[in-house]
């Protein structure tokens, strides 16, 4: 009888359904961890990886097609739209793309463990790379303050355990660590804003902050604009925007290689898609203070990332770099507040993480190769060994250079023209000037790669592929960075029917 | 409509076949013979087209559009002018010399160079085809990615420096010109060249200088130029000279000058002296240099300032002279840098003091690289002369002291110019001329020889280019009238 006395609300099912389909096939990836023998438990975890991520991006498309007008489901805690299935398609698209990488790649690979200790943990590594995703896929639809940190919570965790899982890799315990400790800051953050806004308005709905902050004439609130403050604090986090960028060049450093590229991506999409999101529909009373506020975080985000990699030599340190200075560029977008820079922000999430996915992947199999860290010294010889993957690489660093190689050349141009049409022709200045620095370390791998003769190749002590052999055959790999390619390449060409998917997204956002 | 007016083809066919070529396994023969066709039909397409173009009617000739980015409404829009045929022609000339010329000396990794090589050729036929300013900064871009790889790879001890500095200095032009584009094209509201309106902002306009002196380049922009001319293979430096320097110069033309004529003015007589320091600064350098690539490499330097001088007298004769002599020049800087290689290739060296009697028992490499060398310092009856002559009369009818300074640089043209043929040909033999250096083989003089070919006959009628270029009343009204 007590369920009659709850009111327990409706709910629309199928608006959860990638969310289900991921939380699914992440169910049965455990137990698979449990019940299949150690033998075909790769296999069958992979398997079971791929078919939920596949669902997951058939869901979301669905959802997508299916959400032509937006509106809030799960008494209103949850946003059944299509910027939130957009999002969703890319990180369920990110997702399949880092099961491919991970089936060859994980955990333990290339460290000389044998069979039974590197398929130790496999499926629990898929487990948790479904639910991760999950989380991303539910955050992305957060619509007010209790799902955004039940969420957030939901798929950190899960990122802090899938970057400590490889305990046979140097640095990844360590990694795992300072991610926990340094994102927990940001979710005490974002938390503490919350509990401020709340304070201040009394709702956590996103729609019913800004109906009380206008009529209740709190757009200067002290407490309203402290926690507008630590929200924006928390996100930038997660987006490893500086000045909260500290954890990210260890972090993406010390993880296993396919779980820094998927976090390089996935999290960033759903960071920077929850964060327009929440600013647009909550605070549009205070869009003076968090265009500037995010202008000045773009700002920071470029200067740091682009002049910190000039001189690391670690390649995953710079591609670390790089992603933090590519947060500056999407937030020159985001900083705009108008509907064309959330058409530039979705526009320019495609191409990314395309790119920033296949970039990390390519470094995973010279990892493999070489059996240690991928530095600027070790890559040389790497282009023509490699034809493949050395031709994406090229494509994918030229591209994030902004050269019309990819889609990232439209992208910046977009974000570019945004911050313009808001009439801050001096934050394009500052996006062409970094765009101008990031040169120096992207034509700096492409010239460790190709022309560097191999017989300058030194290769410290640990190395296990050293003194010939063909490199291991790795068609999966291949699969995810020809996913990566296409995607990056295609949007250069298919830029209209892309900015109409992503114009249709943004349209779900009150501008 | 043929196949021929599709000015598409011109650009994508190179393009796709460098990815066939980077796909299909193909012999390092069949590589080389698949690029030289293309290189070739290119050249056949061109000849058409050419032939079709109709001189006499203003307004773009075989357009085409298609949507690209519609909601800022960028297109894809290309199209040519009399004077962009004149350039797509030498692309595809001096492009097919090059291939061939890779082809003939065996580069390395063949299936990555003819690739890039015909890369560079699609993307170059689309900066001078380009009728939107995002299509037209996209393949303006896009020409720098090969060129990074085939300085970087095939070139010299230096080359690491060298692309640095190359990359470095013209990206910083470009990306300027990308701001400024930008601003233009959200304040029009379009990005079309040819339906855009002008525009009075002299910061536009400086963006889009900064970019095309670089490219060109002009005096003091042209810290790049020794470093990649020298580095760079003998068959990509042609190109950089001859064609790839023309696109800064053609980016005044097709751009600055008729979309920013108020600025233009303004800053008539600032870019003049620019382009009068280049040409004499170039010419003096060139005279000093050490070896036969920094001749010719400061020889451009000189000439892209004569042809910027031609351009921005803002006279029918400086604007027929600057389309001639960008082609003439083009055609010889070409010729010049392949000999050079030649050269190179016989005595390992390019240093004038290591070089020198190579005319005795070496007929052919002597009379061509007179025959050039003579062209090149614009003796009367050369192509050459008539450009020059054209951008001095255009630059007289500004000023007088223009035409004085760019006479007195014809002069240093001439005491540079022949310093190099006799360091090369005449004197003492030099200490790296060996017997076992031959004459030009036939496939060099395939090569060479019709470059020169077609240096000869615009000598016999440069009028072919000279009052082809501009349609309608005079070259002046149709810059203002924004060519249509």
């Amino acid at each position: 009888m007590i369920a009659a006395s709850l009111h327990t609300p409706h709910v629309d099912w199928f608006a959860l359904s990638t969310i289900l389909a991921l939380l699914g096939a992440s169910g049965i990836a455990l137990l698979g961890a449990v019940l299949v023998p150690s033998g075909a438990r790769r296999a069958f975890a992979a398997t079971v990886s791929g078919l939920g991520f596949t669902g997951g991006l058939v869901a979301s498309t669905w959802l997508y097609v299916d959400s032509a007008s937006g509106h809030r489901v799960v008494s209103n805690a949850f946003y059944r739209d299509r910027w939130t299935a957009l999002a969703q398609i890319i990180i369920c698209a990110v997702g399949l793309a880092t099961t491919f990488l991970s089936v060859e790649h994980l955990p333990g690979w290339s460290r000389g463990a044998d069979r039974e200790r590197r398929d130790d943990h496999v499926a629990e590594f898929f487990s948790l790379l479904l639910a991760c995703a999950a989380g991303m896929t539910f955050f992305v639809g957060a619509a007010n303050l209790m799902t955004v940190f039940l969420s957030l919570e939901w798929f950190s965790i899960a990122l802090y355990i899938l970057c400590a899982i490889d305990y046979d890799l140097e640095g990844s315990l360590e990694a795992g660590l300072k991610y926990l400790i340094v994102g927990s800051f940001g979710s005490a953050a974002l938390l503490f804003g919350s509990a401020l806004v709340y304070g201040a308005t009394g709702s956590i709905g996103f729609q019913e902050i800004a109906t009380a902050v206008g009529t209740q004439g709190l757009d200067r609130n002290l407490l309203l604009v402290l926690g507008l403050a630590l929200i924006i604090a928390g996100l930038g986090f997660k987006a490893s925007a500086a000045p909260f960028h500290m954890w990210t060049p260890d972090v993406y450093e010390g993880a296993p290689t396919p779980v820094t590229a998927f976090m390089s991506a996935a999290t960033k999409v759903a960071a920077v898609v929850l964060a327009l999101r929440i600013l647009q529909t909550s605070f549009p009373q205070d869009s003076r203070l968090w265009t500037w506020a995010f202008a000045g975080v773009a700002v920071a985000s470029l200067a740091i990332g682009n002049l910190a990699a000039l001189v690391q030599r670690n390649v995953k340190r710079i591609l670390a770099y790089s992603s933090i200075s590519h947060a500056g560029f999407l937030l020159i977008g985001l900083s705009a507040g108008t509907a064309l820079g959330g058409r530039a922000v979705m526009y320019y999430l495609i191409p990314y993480s395309a790119m920033a996915f296949g970039s990390f992947a390519v470094v995973a199999a010279r990892e493999r190769e070489l059996g240690v860290p991928v530095t600027l010294e070790n890559l040389a010889g790497f282009g023509w060994e490699r034809p493949f993957l050395g031709v994406a690489m090229w494509f994918f660093m030229f591209g994030f250079a902004g050269l019309p190689l990819g889609g990232g050349f439209v992208g910046k141009f977009y974000v570019f023209a945004a911050a313009y049409d808001h009439g801050w022709a001096w934050l394009v200045i500052v996006g062409v000037v970094a765009t101008l620095v990031s040169l120096y370390y992207y034509l700096g791998i492409v010239r460790a790669m190709y022309m560097r003769p191999s017989a300058e190749l030194a290769v410290g002590p640990g190395a296990v592929a050293v003194g010939g052999g063909s490199p291991a055959r790795e068609p999966l790999l291949h699969v995810a960075v020809a996913m990566a390619l296409a995607v990056s390449v295609g949007s250069l060409f298919a830029v209209s029917p892309l900015i109409d998917l992503a114009k249709h997204a943004a349209g779900a956002l009150p501008f | 409509m043929t196949i021929s007016t599709v000015t598409s083809v011109l650009v994508w066919l190179p393009i796709a076949s460098a990815l066939a070529i980077w796909v299909l396994p193909l012999s390092r023969y069949a590589t080389g013979s698949l690029a030289v066709l293309v290189s070739l039909v290119e050249v056949g397409f061109w000849i058409e087209q050419a032939a079709r173009f109709d001189f006499t009617r203003s307004g773009l000739q075989f357009s085409e559009r298609a949507g690209w980015i519609s909601d800022l409404h960028v297109s894809y829009h290309v199209g040519e002018y009399g004077f962009s045929l004149w350039l797509v022609g030498l692309t595809v000339v001096v492009m097919a010399a090059a291939i061939s010329y890779g082809f003939w000396v065996g580069r390395d990794r063949p299936r990555a160079y003819f690739g890039l090589m015909l890369f560079l050729t699609g993307a170059t036929v689309g900066v001078f085809v380009s009728q939107d300013l995002l299509l037209f900064y996209a393949f303006f871009e896009a020409m720098l990615i090969p060129l990074y790889v085939l300085i970087g790879v095939w070139g010299g001890a230096g080359r690491l420096g060298a692309t640095l500095k190359f990359v470095i200095y013209t990206m910083a032009g470009s990306l300027f010109m990308l701001a400024a584009l930008v601003v233009y094209g959200i304040h029009t509201g379009t990005f079309d060249l040819v339906d855009g309106p002008t525009s009075p902002s002299r910061w536009l306009f400086l963006g889009f200088m900064f970019a095309f002196v670089i490219k060109a380049p002009l005096f003091p922009f042209h810290g790049w130029l020794p470093d990649s001319y020298r580095e760079a293979p003998p068959e990509v430096t042609a190109v950089l000279s001859g064609v790839i320097a023309k696109a800064g110069v053609y980016g005044m033309l097709r751009i600055a000058l008729p979309l920013f004529p108020g600025p233009a003015s303004y800053y008539r007589t600032t870019v003049l002296a620019l382009a009068a320091a280049a040409l004499v600064y170039g010419s003096l350098l060139a005279f000093r240099s050490k070896d036969i690539r920094g001749v010719v490499a400061y020889s451009s330097l000189a000439q892209s300032g004569l042809i910027a001088l031609g351009l921005f007298s803002g006279t029918n004769l400086g604007f027929d002279g600057a389309v001639l002599q960008m082609v003439a020049h083009g055609l010889v800087s070409a010729s010049l840098f392949l000999i050079a290689g030649a050269v190179e290739r016989r005595t390992t060296t390019g240093e004038l003091r290591l070089l020198g009697g190579m005319a005795r028992g070496r007929p052919a490499l002597a009379t061509l690289l007179l025959a050039v060398g003579v062209i090149s310092l614009a003796v009367p009856g050369s192509a050459a002369f008539a450009g020059e002559f054209l951008i001095l009369a255009g630059a007289f009818q500004r000023a007088w002291w223009w035409a004085a300074i760019g006479a007195g640089a014809i002069v240093l043209a001439a005491m540079y110019m022949l310093r190099l043929i006799s360091a090369v040909l005449h004197e003492a033999r030099g200490s790296t001329v060996g017997d076992e250096a031959l004459d030009l083989r036939p496939g060099e003089l395939a090569l060479v020889v019709p470059l020169v070919g077609v240096l000869l006959a615009l000598s016999a009628w440069p009028a072919g280019i000279s009052h082809h270029s501009f349609a309608g009343k005079s070259p002046t009204s149709s810059v203002q009238g924004r060519f249509k």
